[in-house]
């Protein structure tokens, strides 16, 4: 026996009473127990006195000492032996919850000791006669195969969960269906390679999924979903197959329970790719608007996973919404995570018809308390500029009458609207120049500081004091960010090459001070370029600094083409929320949970604490919606392969909501360095040195390490320059 | 799947602690309270630290969390702790910590019921009550074969009833509850008005009943295919039921047929976005005069039948935070400054259909060294009015086949309300 504690305290109690000969009184004895267990108290060391009370006619205080032997049998392998017996006598129960919740126990003890007594009750209970024990009993072999897969294959326990695909009773088969696919998750994930010879494969043919379309109507909503999720792993014969299974999952939709519906969105999205008739095509995308619609009256955090998911959805087809935009307007008291949500997707059904209800609805928001959200409203008014032309002024004039409002945060957030407006729109709305550079004063923020300085050097010919206001900058140059004083250099560079007489001084002071007083090398290394450039060739310079650049435009995707189809296969999943594939947040699979914990073991509970707040700092930005995934240093086999480089910047720009704003700036301008590379000729060359050094980079030489050959190039072409 | 169960009370402590799977050690938990409960800054309802994401939901001050390390299904898990919190809502009638730790003994009963190896399983508050019960049961004969009964239906194809039911009196009830959503803008123009509606059902009807539902809609799943129907029909944008419908015969001929479940449950949802009567028109006039004073005139008028009446009318009116005091003037009701969150709440009782009321008021300020722009929340109205449908739904029929043909009673009911949901910009 193990050794007793002192003949005191509360545990001594809870012995005492344990052991008493009244039923109440030991009943009463193991909730406290239990209690303690809960709260974190250690009570393992009255698992023989908790053991006496188990074998009792009492169902709930049989269920409670249930309880207490899944949370300490690993603690205690020698006793659990003890209570093998009762659980063997159980399993015989006339009772069938008894009879089940035997079974489901003992799978859950994981226990080496009690595994080989496990075999013979749950052979028993895969051929009860009662349906319950059988659902029971098919998730215990999933149990079972967690724990020792050699044991389920030896007793071929996973023939006979494949026989129990036919069986009567919805339920039943759901659960199969539900334990298969945990077992084929499991096996498949350690070995992806051999899928033929592995017995655990759950290869879904034909004959399995007529059963599963007559099961689908008649067992209960998680079984549904079970279902559900099977059939969107079949593969399809032919088009008629694929339509077959269209038609019969369709009805799904009527669902009640949000997370059915989007179960059968799932299924339709995957095997809509096979239907060739244009006219079901059209029909099951209409039936699919209703349904989505209605999950936004769900509570908040379902809503959520389904705008995520709408997002989606819209970026394969942008049709699928395009009456309901006003479904989308934000409630007041929405949660912060549900409204920036529905601003993209508004964003995303903008069209020439709604877009005054959308700027309306967005200079609303604008007024809003909180900051981010604000910011976010004046964000979505520029890309809707960007996106609709026709709406473009409009828009302009909205983000007028909000910088006039003189709101810090209101006005700074506009600033660098206007700045992407003029990107898009070179030379239309100057008439905007004088209001923003009266708010010059206002602005603390380095980027909308970056940004205004880049207007003012884009247009120093049409600003009559552009000497006076970048000399303001000039003067402070040392104590501004890095992100500033390169604007600040190459503004006063485009100055000096529209102006040359009026600001002789203020470019050589300001060369003067990049190159002598400050410590950040990009800066230095692009003062002594201009220096250099403008001191041996200024018709060079004017070529490179003044060159014309292509207008911006925002994709309509946020992914990769592979990774979105990726995506739409795996709807209402976790990574459909990220918008993310599952390798990047996913550990390299579940089976190994006894390896891996066997491999932890030697760390300490301390150290794996600090791990995985470490790593939440990492996963924090994971949970930034526009935060994408070539760029958070771990890209995944997936990901560094799929997404283009033009990605970065349509991820980070179109949701607006990127940690560090300057990577939009960066990476845009690394996906149009691409693209003019591609054009191959002498004059784009000359273009793309231009880009390292011209006004879109803010980052400059600094952009993120994901594309450094893009960068290295470039680079290089400027430097054969000289 | 789910991995780990928790709930959590506001200062972090662990309540209730249930691990389905064995990839967690029970310190997860403390991960949860730094990263969540602790955290005053969390913006979203999923957290995912390395490999492992929390899914969690508020509730009186709890937190439901599930933990896993999959790439799990993220709807269905929210569904599971909404499913959760109904569950334990109609088991001790509230949600809290005290109740939760009252009760816990029950809840991990449940929760070891409604969840196995982290996948859900039957979840129907009627079934689970029938063998999961307050008082404990001493396994016998009788109970065995007693169990034998329920676990059969409880698997079964109709897992939602019993076989056996009697009543003396059949009778069906029907409620129609109908909330409204409406955003109006400063200018009185309508931006967004719906209806979600749902039909809850009470069915106290012997042996098993074969129902055929019937109301005056024209579903329209598409708009532009089915042309004009009858003048009082109703357009319905989608509609849900409850699992016991036959989906497949809805899909195929649009009729409601269900053999419903003993007792209450929710038939249908339904949503409805053109023709909503809107039951109250609310005008609001306010100015800021200067900086130290706003004035409000706010008029509700009733927009239905004299015979109606709209109760428990509550106008929520935000006043600015830099607000020392608001005088009041109001001919029905009672309005009250509440400084705690920055409104003023207007209760009127009753109003009858046709009337109007009218709530004026000016709102002292204090001078504030930063001048910000007062965001103006909408005016916010809840309601009650009885017997009225905002999309003008009427249930038509309701049949009931039984074998033993009885004659059974049914009555429906009509209410529209809106609660939080019902905004007025100014």
């Amino acid at each position: 026996m193990s050794i007793r504690a002192p003949r005191k305290g509360e545990n001594y109690e809870l012995s005492v009473d344990l052991n008493s000969e009244y039923r109440d009184k030991r009943k009463d004895a193991i909730k406290r127990v239990i209690a303690s267990m809960t709260v974190g108290k250690d009570v393992s060391g009255l698992f023989p006195d908790v053991l006496k009370n188990m074998q009792t006619e009492d169902l709930e205080q049989k269920k409670l000492v249930y309880l207490y032997l899944m949370n300490y049998a690993k603690t205690q392998p020698e006793l659990v032996i003890l209570a093998v017996n009762t659980f063997v006598k159980d399993s015989e129960d006339p009772n069938p919850l008894v009879r089940a919740l035997a079974i489901r126990t003992m799978g859950c003890l994981r226990a080496e000791k009690i595994i080989d007594y496990l075999c013979d009750p749950l052979q028993r209970a895969l051929r009860d006669d009662n349906p319950y024990v059988r659902k029971t009993a098919a998730l215990c072999v999933a149990k079972l195969y967690d724990l020792k897969p050699e044991l389920v294959i030896e007793n071929g326990f996973l023939d006979q969960l494949h026989d129990m695909i036919s069986d009567s009773n919805p339920m039943v088969v759901a659960n199969t269906v539900a334990a298969l696919t945990d077992i084929h998750i499991a096996a498949t994930s350690n070995q992806p390679t051999d899928t033929t010879s592995n017995p655990a494969v759950f290869s879904i043919t034909s004959a399995v999924l007529n059963k599963l379309l007559i099961a689908l109507n008649e067992c209960s909503e998680w079984g549904r979903v079970a279902i559900l999720n099977a059939l969107a792993r079949y593969e399809a014969q032919d088009d008629k197959e694929s339509e077959h299974i269209c038609e019969r999952v369709v009805p799904q939709f009527q669902h009640v329970n949000g997370s059915v519906v989007l179960a059968a969105m799932k299924v339709i999205m995957i095997h809509i790719r096979n239907v060739r008739r244009d006219d079901l095509v059209k029909q099951l995308i209409r039936k699919m608007a209703p349904p989505l619609v209605t999950l936004l009256s769900s509570p908040p955090e379902v809503q959520w996973v389904a705008l995520r998911n709408i997002n989606l959805l819209l970026q394969k087809r942008s049709d699928l919404l395009s009456n309901e935009m006003r479904v989308f307007f934000c409630k007041y008291n929405d949660p912060l995570y549900v409204k920036i949500e529905k601003l993209d997707i508004m964003v995303r059904l903008a069209s020439d018809n709604n877009v005054d209800a959308l700027l309306s609805e967005l200079k609303e928001y604008s007024s809003e308390v909180d900051v981010d959200f604000v910011r976010k409203s004046i964000k979505a008014i520029g890309q809707t500029a960007i996106s609709i032309e026709s709406a473009a002024e409009r828009c302009v004039n909205v983000l007028l009458e909000l910088i006039n409002t003189r709101v810090s945060y209101v006005v700074q957030e506009g600033v660098v609207v206007m700045k992407d407006i003029f990107r898009k729109y070179p030379s239309t709305y100057e008439g905007v120049i004088p209001t923003l550079c009266a708010n010059l004063e206002e602005l603390d923020e380095p980027e909308a500081k970056a940004s205004l300085i880049w207007i003012i050097g884009e247009y120093a010919e049409k600003i009559d004091n552009a000497d006076e206001l970048l000399g303001i900058f000039v003067d402070s140059f040392t104590e501004e960010s890095y992100q500033v004083q390169l604007q600040t250099l190459t503004a006063v560079v485009k100055l000096f090459l529209k102006k040359p007489d009026s600001s002789q001084g203020v470019v050589q002071r300001v060369l003067n001070t990049a190159t002598k007083d400050c410590d950040s090398p990009d800066v230095r290394d692009r003062a002594y370029i201009y220096w250099r450039l403008l001191s041996t060739d200024p018709g060079a310079a004017k070529a490179v600094v003044l060159a014309h650049r292509p207008p911006i435009s925002i994709p309509r995707t946020t992914v990769s083409p592979a990774l979105l189809e990726e995506l739409l296969g795996e709807i209402s999943s976790l990574a459909s929320v990220y918008h993310k594939p599952a390798q990047t947040f996913v550990g390299h699979g579940r089976v190994g949970a006894d390896s891996v914990q066997r491999q932890g073991s030697e760390i300490s509970d301390a150290q794996k604490a600090l791990q995985t707040v470490v790593a939440g700092q990492q996963a924090e930005n994971l949970l930034d919606f526009g935060e994408d995934p070539a760029q958070d240093g771990q890209p995944s086999g997936l990901a560094a392969t799929q997404i283009l480089p033009s990605t970065p910047a349509a991820a980070n720009f179109l949701s607006g909501t990127s940690a560090n704003p300057l990577d939009d700036l960066v990476s845009i301008f690394g996906s149009m360095g691409t693209e003019v590379v591609g054009a191959g000729s002498a004059a784009a060359l000359s273009q793309t040195s231009m880009s390292v050094s011209s006004p879109f980079d803010f980052g400059g030489l600094s952009a993120p390490s994901s594309q450094p050959t893009q960068n290295a190039q470039p680079q290089e072409d400027l430097l054969g320059l000289f | 799947m789910i991995s780990a169960f928790f709930i959590f009370n506001q200062k972090g402590e662990v309540l209730i602690s249930r691990l389905y799977r064995t990839d967690f050690k029970r310190s997860i938990a403390d991960v949860f309270r730094i990263q969540v409960v602790s955290n005053s800054d969390v913006r979203s309802p999923i957290i995912t630290l390395g490999s492992t994401s929390f899914f969690h939901v508020r509730v009186n001050n709890l937190y439901v969390v599930c933990v896993t390390k999959t790439n799990a299904n993220a709807a269905l898990v929210f569904e599971f702790c909404y499913r959760f919190i109904s569950i334990a809502k109609s088991y001790f009638g509230k949600v809290d910590e005290e109740s939760v730790k009252n009760n816990f003994v029950l809840i991990y009963e449940l929760i070891d019921e409604i969840s196995d190896f982290g996948y859900p399983q039957n979840s129907e508050i009627d079934t689970l009550k029938s063998y999961i019960t307050t008082e404990s049961v001493i396994s016998s004969a009788i109970v065995a074969e007693e169990s034998s009964k329920i676990t059969s239906q409880a698997t079964g194809a109709t897992s939602w009833r019993r076989g056996d039911v009697k009543y003396k009196k059949n009778e069906a009830f029907v409620d129609v509850v109908e909330t409204v959503n409406l955003s109006m803008s400063a200018k009185g123009t309508v931006l967004r008005a719906d209806v979600d509606g749902h039909i809850q059902m009470r069915a106290y009807l012997s042996g098993t009943p074969e129902c055929k539902f019937g109301l005056n809609d024209k579903l329209v799943i598409d708009k532009n295919s089915q042309g004009s129907g009858a003048s009082d029909a109703v357009e319905l944008d989608d509609c849900r039921f409850h699992q016991c419908v036959r989906l497949n015969e809805f899909d195929t001929s649009r009729t409601i047929s269900f053999i419903p479940p003993d007792g209450e449950f929710e038939l249908m949802r339904y949503r409805s976005t053109s023709n909503v009567k809107l039951p109250l028109r609310v005008i609001p006039t306010v100015h800021e005069i200067g900086t130290s004073q706003v004035s409000y005139n706010v008029a509700v008028k009733a927009n239905f039948g004299n015979k109606l009446s709209a109760t428990n009318v509550i106008l929520r009116i935000p006043t600015p935070l830099n607000t020392t005091s608001v005088d009041c003037k109001v001919a029905n009701g009672k309005a009250k400054y509440v400084p705690a969150e920055n409104v003023v709440i207007w209760k009127i009782p009753r109003i009858q259909g046709g009337q109007e009321c009218t709530f004026s008021a000016t709102a002292d300020l204090t001078s504030t060294t930063t001048r910000q722009v007062w965001a103006r929340p909408p005016i916010d109205v809840d309601f009650e009015v009885l017997m009225l449908t905002a999309s003008g739904l009427i249930v038509r029929f309701l049949k009931v086949f039984e074998k033993s043909n009885y004659q059974s009673i049914k009555w429906v009911r009509y209410l529209t309300k809106a609660s939080g949901s019902y905004q007025i910009r100014f």
